[in-house]
């Protein structure tokens, strides 16, 4: 509660402002990472990839919106209505709550009010995000078993499989990181790696582990299993249409988002950066780092193929989850011996 | 070695962000289509401005897609129309049952009816996918550009005779 109260230093319509463009920003970016996945992913198979609407296609995901949004809204006779119609809104607010205890910056004084470098600080704020995160799944399982078709079904059952085997060796990657960093706090983390040296190198392993499991966990090529097109038609959302697949497929992409951002600020030293470009450098530095992740996952998508089930389940629970555990073990034993 | 072959991989996806893709972007580039390739058809006619067609059917016999009809009447002194005895006085063919087989080409004993190399024959509705005798007279309205015809219309392949 102490944390609560001390992180409100600023007055309460800036923290709204600030929500405002982080949500906002957020879903541009979402708009723009659907296109340069496509555009990115074209370009690795000597394609153009969408070029019509707009110059250089810029106006593609406009158009994409409108499409859906214009879509009817239909559902199988015998979907569960409630259930199928809450969950994609489950998954998509879920997606978008996490973002708001990232540090962007340091913080400024605008006119004289203090402005702080996220919208808020709490002092458990990692294993917020995981709580979300895990809430978040919520939407996709519920989502297919509701709308009554067996592709959907199956595909929320391996989402469901898949999520649970690698959420634990994500939080437990993490754990070195929190027990270098003697914090939960995303921002005392960043600050941490700002005093000291980026995590991604005392915590290599801790990040590869990071990523791999995170690249599960956002149900990314070439864990894509989830909805694998050629058994599954589409997964978890094959019943669903418009603006309705339009919430998942964008809870999707801001999950990976917010993983992307969430490595950048545990990882790679967060916002902190050359200072460059005077009191902007801190979120400038954290988008570019952000972008090079997501360029990352892109990249993996158009090179690796994707896994057997049985492949994914055994470097699952047999090698990620052994080298996390080791990981945090001699992490924990290394801080305490020196 | 394994880790290796997949950084190798890696390399491969990422040197081809580099490379000029090798999309053809087909409204504005036309790929060039190939001289013997069977598009909408064309009805001819003499150099003195006569029809070829006399109006026999053969084409309408021979069509597998059951998409010709013919009408066919005499030619009398005042309206000659065709060379022969009798001409078509309708001849129509519904090009979205045609299957571009070119039954009608061969079956023809006067080369009155080719096909074509236009491909574009998109319409907003059906009806207007039936082309008249007057259409298929006409030249096309769409120039479609043919590859050279040296290069392909070889009677004996290449390679037999290269050696």
């Amino acid at each position: 509660m102490t944390g609560l109260l001390l992180a409100a230093t600023e007055a309460w319509w800036i923290s709204l402002i600030k929500a405002f463009l982080i949500i906002n920003l957020v879903m541009v970016t979402f708009a723009y990472l659907t296109l340069a996945e496509r555009k990115v992913m074209a370009r690795m198979q000597l394609r153009y990839g969408p070029n019509r609407a707009g110059p250089k296609g810029l106006l593609q995901p406009i158009a994409d919106l409108l499409k859906l949004l214009n879509k009817e809204s239909f559902r199988p006779t015998d979907a569960i209505g409630v259930l199928y119609i809450a969950s994609p809104f489950m998954a998509a607010f879920t997606a978008l709550v996490t973002f708001s205890v990232i540090p962007w910056g340091p913080g400024w004084t605008i006119f004289g009010e203090t402005v702080t470098g996220y919208v808020a600080d709490i002092p458990i704020a990692l294993v917020f995000m995981f709580a979300i995160g895990s809430l978040g799944v919520y939407g996709f399982i519920v989502g297919g078993w509701s709308s009554d078709s067996k592709f959907s079904l199956l595909g929320s059952m391996r989402t469901c499989a898949q999520l649970v085997s690698y959420e634990v060796s994500l939080a437990l990657s993490v754990l070195g990181v929190v027990i270098m960093a003697g914090s939960l706090s995303l921002t005392e983390i960043v600050a941490a790696q700002g005093s000291e040296i980026w995590y991604v190198l005392p915590q290599f392993v801790g990040f590869l582990v990071f990523f791999l499991a995170g690249l599960a966990e956002t149900a990314r090529a070439p864990f894509d299993l989830p909805e694998a097109e050629q058994e599954l038609v589409a997964g978890y959302h094959t019943e669903y249409g418009g603006m309705r697949f339009g919430l998942f497929s964008m809870a999707e992409y801001i999950n990976l988002i917010t993983l992307s951002a969430l490595c950048v600020t545990l990882f790679l030293g967060g916002w902190h950066g050359p200072a460059l470009f005077w009191e902007l450098s801190g979120p400038i530095w954290f988008i570019v780092k952000l972008f090079a992740l997501l360029f990352v996952f892109i990249w993996i998508r158009t090179t690796l193929p994707r896994l057997r089930y049985d492949q994914l389940m055994r470097f699952g629970w047999k090698v990620l989850l052994p080298v996390a555990t080791i990981n945090a073990v001699v992490t924990a034993v290394l801080v305490v011996a020196i | 070695m394994q880790p290796f072959s997949t950084l190798k991989g890696f390399g491969v996806t990422f040197r081809q962000i580099f490379r000029k893709p090798i999309t053809q972007e087909y409204p504005e580039y036309k790929r060039p289509v190939y001289p013997r390739f069977r598009g909408r058809h064309r009805l001819h006619r003499h150099e003195n401005g006569l029809e070829k067609c006399v109006g026999c059917s053969l084409c309408a016999a021979a069509c597998p897609a059951d998409c010709i009809r013919v009408v066919a009447a005499e030619n009398t002194a005042d309206n000659r129309v065709s060379a022969g005895e009798r001409y078509a006085r309708i001849y129509e063919i519904n090009l979205s049952r045609c299957i571009f087989c070119g039954y009608c080409e061969l079956a023809c004993p006067f080369d009155a009816i080719t096909l074509g190399n236009e491909f574009e024959l998109s319409e907003y509705s059906r009806d207007d996918l039936v082309y008249t005798k007057e259409m298929l007279l006409d030249a096309p309205i769409k120039a479609v550009p043919v590859a050279d015809p040296d290069l392909y219309d070889t009677p004996v392949p290449a390679y037999k005779t290269s050696s």
